[in-house]
């Protein structure tokens, strides 16, 4: 056992090390934040990142909302990993479709499965396919630039708008609706979503959630925001903000404070212009109402039994002419042989295979708490790379994948094709005023960066 | 073995070469500012910095290897700069958080009454010598709840009495 140690000892600090291959697939934050560990722990691992987009980022890219652009600083860091010499960005490569795990598993010593968590949930009742009921995830796809959601169908001619949920991507959708659009143009949001959005007749947007105010999962910092919005006043509805003065005080501060800021501005009257953001508690959707379009949501009432919601007998009809959801996402499983936990819709750690990123943790959580979980990973890799866990045994890494991509064709992106992406996305950004235009179509990502 | 090791050594002999070559340059005609970072692990780590620096400047000018610290740049968009004063520095400081920052705070690890964001924190010359503790974050085991137990449970367990934050988990139990 010693002897072993004492070998691995010797090898994290030969040259040995530079045939310790890692796989990450999915070039999110989880994958960059573990690779940029990982560098740390096997210091001189080659570690391949594999992303089923052409572009890296993942939803930093694609889900953070475009008027948050200091949230994408991360962007920096990722950008200095992707540019060590031991790591190669490998773009447009889908585990699942273009290459296998058992292949991985031929190639690397450790894999690490970092693909996020892309599937929306859905509310599972009727009405669910009527025109403008639409996807929180797909809404913000759109907007974003998403290749897969560019052509998503939204009708903004709609003057009342319902979200079901009540976390932070359902207040990121209702700011953005509620949000002048002169603001907008200045961030990366894409020019056809600005035109849609410059039309839009949302002048109402309510946030519906099945319990109270002080279960609420969005944070103060976005809720502040949506106080802040010119011409739109935040309201309450009647009584369901009057039961939480009593409890305030007893709050753990970061509770405390979102909870003196939701009463604070439960009690503020007067109004801040014609556009309006409601936000309605003890609420679960049954069914969606319309003919073909949506007209309305049936809504039963709750009541708590501790912090669970129960449905009561009492429904009435919420009329909207748009709606989304909202509720979370899930993980689903790339690879027949990945050891996914159906139940949970997560990857948990085995050795050799690892998880990274809200595929790990489920979709919960900032780029931060992404962050933590993929340091925590990292250096579990390590740990199983000292003990001798990992195979010793010398491994083919990219140059046997690369000829799997080869033989069929495929192009492929690396970082040095990004780049160029990327130039050409700021530039076009520039002509219009904004940090970037992005480009919105495979085929001529391809063009511009493949090989 | 000792090829790759010498090669570190050497190269991080150069580096530290270079920054005190480079601090000495521009203390010309300034005065360093000492500030000394009690890292979670015991280690205490003294940098300088200039007047007008924030202790995130500081971390980074000085090349500090702080996992994760400074994620958003100092734009006040995340937590990973948190640092623990006492109450005297605390006191002293002439900024008081504003609502932005303690919005960032309250999703710190380990927030306590004396808490500030590192980018927040202007040096000045009569804060030579200050010292703050950098605290544990959810790199560190021992405070991070696990993440693979039931969604369920965790987020009911832990939310009330814990700071990390949710961005969509509650929605999720409409599909349960
Ligand atoms: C709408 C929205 C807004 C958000 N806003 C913020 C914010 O303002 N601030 C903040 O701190 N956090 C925000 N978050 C949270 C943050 O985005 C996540 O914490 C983080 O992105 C999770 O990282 P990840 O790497 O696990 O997943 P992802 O970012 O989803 O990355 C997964 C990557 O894997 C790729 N992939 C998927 N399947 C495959 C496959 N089969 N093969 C290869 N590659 C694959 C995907 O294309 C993607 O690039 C937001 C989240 C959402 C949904």
């Amino acid at each position: 056992m010693r002897w072993r140690y004492l070998r691995h000892i010797v090898r994290k600090y030969s040259k040995d090390n530079n045939r310790f291959h890692v796989g990450i697939v999915g070039a999110g934050p989880a994958g960059f934040y573990c690779a940029q560990q990982l560098l740390k722990t096997i210091p001189g691992c080659q570690i391949d990142i594999y992303e089923k987009l052409p572009v890296p980022f993942g939803l930093v890219r694609y889900g953070v909302a475009p008027d948050h652009p200091e949230v994408k600083n991360v962007i920096n860091t990722f950008s200095k990993t992707a540019s060590n010499e031991h790591v190669r960005f490998i773009g447009n490569v889908t585990l699942g479709r273009h290459i296998t795990l058992a292949q991985l598993k031929h190639s690397y010593h450790a894999v690490v499965l970092a693909y996020g968590a892309e599937e929306d949930r859905k509310l599972n009742i009727n009405g669910e396919c009527l025109t403008n009921v639409v996807s929180a995830t797909k809404f913000i796809g759109w907007y974003n630039g998403q290749p897969q959601n560019k052509n998503i169908k939204v009708d903004l001619n709609a003057e009342h708008a319902v979200i079901i949920g009540q976390g932070n991507v359902a207040l990121d959708v209702a700011r953005i609706l509620l949000t002048p659009v002169d603001i907008l143009r200045k961030t990366d949001i894409t020019e056809y979503s600005l035109e849609a959005l410059a039309k839009s007749k949302v002048k109402k947007v309510t946030l519906v959630g099945r319990r109270g105010p002080l279960q609420v999962a969005f944070t103060i910092k976005e809720f502040r925001e949506m106080l802040k919005l010119p011409a739109v006043s935040t309201n309450f509805y009647e009584g369901q903000m009057n039961t939480i003065e009593n409890v305030i005080g007893d709050l753990p501060r970061p509770r405390k404070r979102l909870m003196q800021l939701m009463y604070d501005a439960s009690q503020k009257l007067e109004s801040r212009g014609d556009k309006s953001f409601d936000i309605l508690f003890y609420r679960t959707p049954i069914s969606l109402l319309g003919s073909d379009k949506i007209e309305g949501i049936e809504l039963a009432i709750n009541r708590l039994e501790g912090d669970k919601a129960v449905i009561t007998n009492e429904k009435y009809t919420l009329k909207c002419d748009l709606a989304f959801r909202s509720i979370g996402y899930r993980s689903i499983q790339a690879d027949p042989d990945i050891p996914f936990n159906r139940a949970s819709s997560i990857v948990p750690q085995s050795t050799g295979i690892y998880s990274v990123g809200w595929l790990s943790s489920g979709p919960i959580g900032v780029i931060v708490s992404t962050m933590s979980n993929a340091f925590q990973t990292a250096s579990l890799i390590g740990k199983d790379f000292e003990k001798g866990l990992l195979s010793d045994n010398p491994k083919p890494g990219y140059s046997y994948i690369s000829k799997i991509l080869k033989d069929k064709d495929r192009i492929t992106i690396d970082w040095n094709g990004w780049t160029k992406i990327d130039r050409v996305e700021i530039e076009r950004g520039m002509k219009r005023g904004k940090p970037r235009e992005k480009i919105v179509n495979v085929d001529e990502m391809l063009k511009i960066g493949g090989t | 073995m000792s090829i790759k090791l010498f090669k570190y050594v050497t190269n991080f002999c150069i580096k530290s070469r270079v920054l005190m070559k480079y601090n000495l340059s521009t203390s010309n005609n300034e005065k360093l500012i000492k500030v000394t970072f009690n890292k979670a692990n015991g280690e205490k780590v003294t940098a300088e910095g200039k007047k007008g620096d924030s202790l995130l400047d500081v971390i980074v000018n000085n090349n500090l290897d702080f996992d994760g610290f400074g994620a958003c740049e100092g734009t006040l968009t995340c937590s990973t700069c948190h640092v623990i004063l006492n109450q005297k520095n605390y006191d002293e400081l002439p900024e008081k958080p504003s609502d932005e920052e303690l919005d960032m705070l309250d999703l710190a690890y380990n927030l306590t009454d004396t808490s500030r964001l590192g980018c927040q924190i202007v040096l000045e010359e009569k804060l030579d010598g200050l010292e703050v503790n950098v605290p544990a974050t959810v790199n560190d085991a021992r405070n991070w709840p696990t993440f693979h137990i039931s969604r369920h449970k965790t987020f009911y367990g832990f939310f009330p009495s814990c700071n990390i934050i949710v961005y969509t988990v509650f929605d999720i139990f409409y599909s349960s």
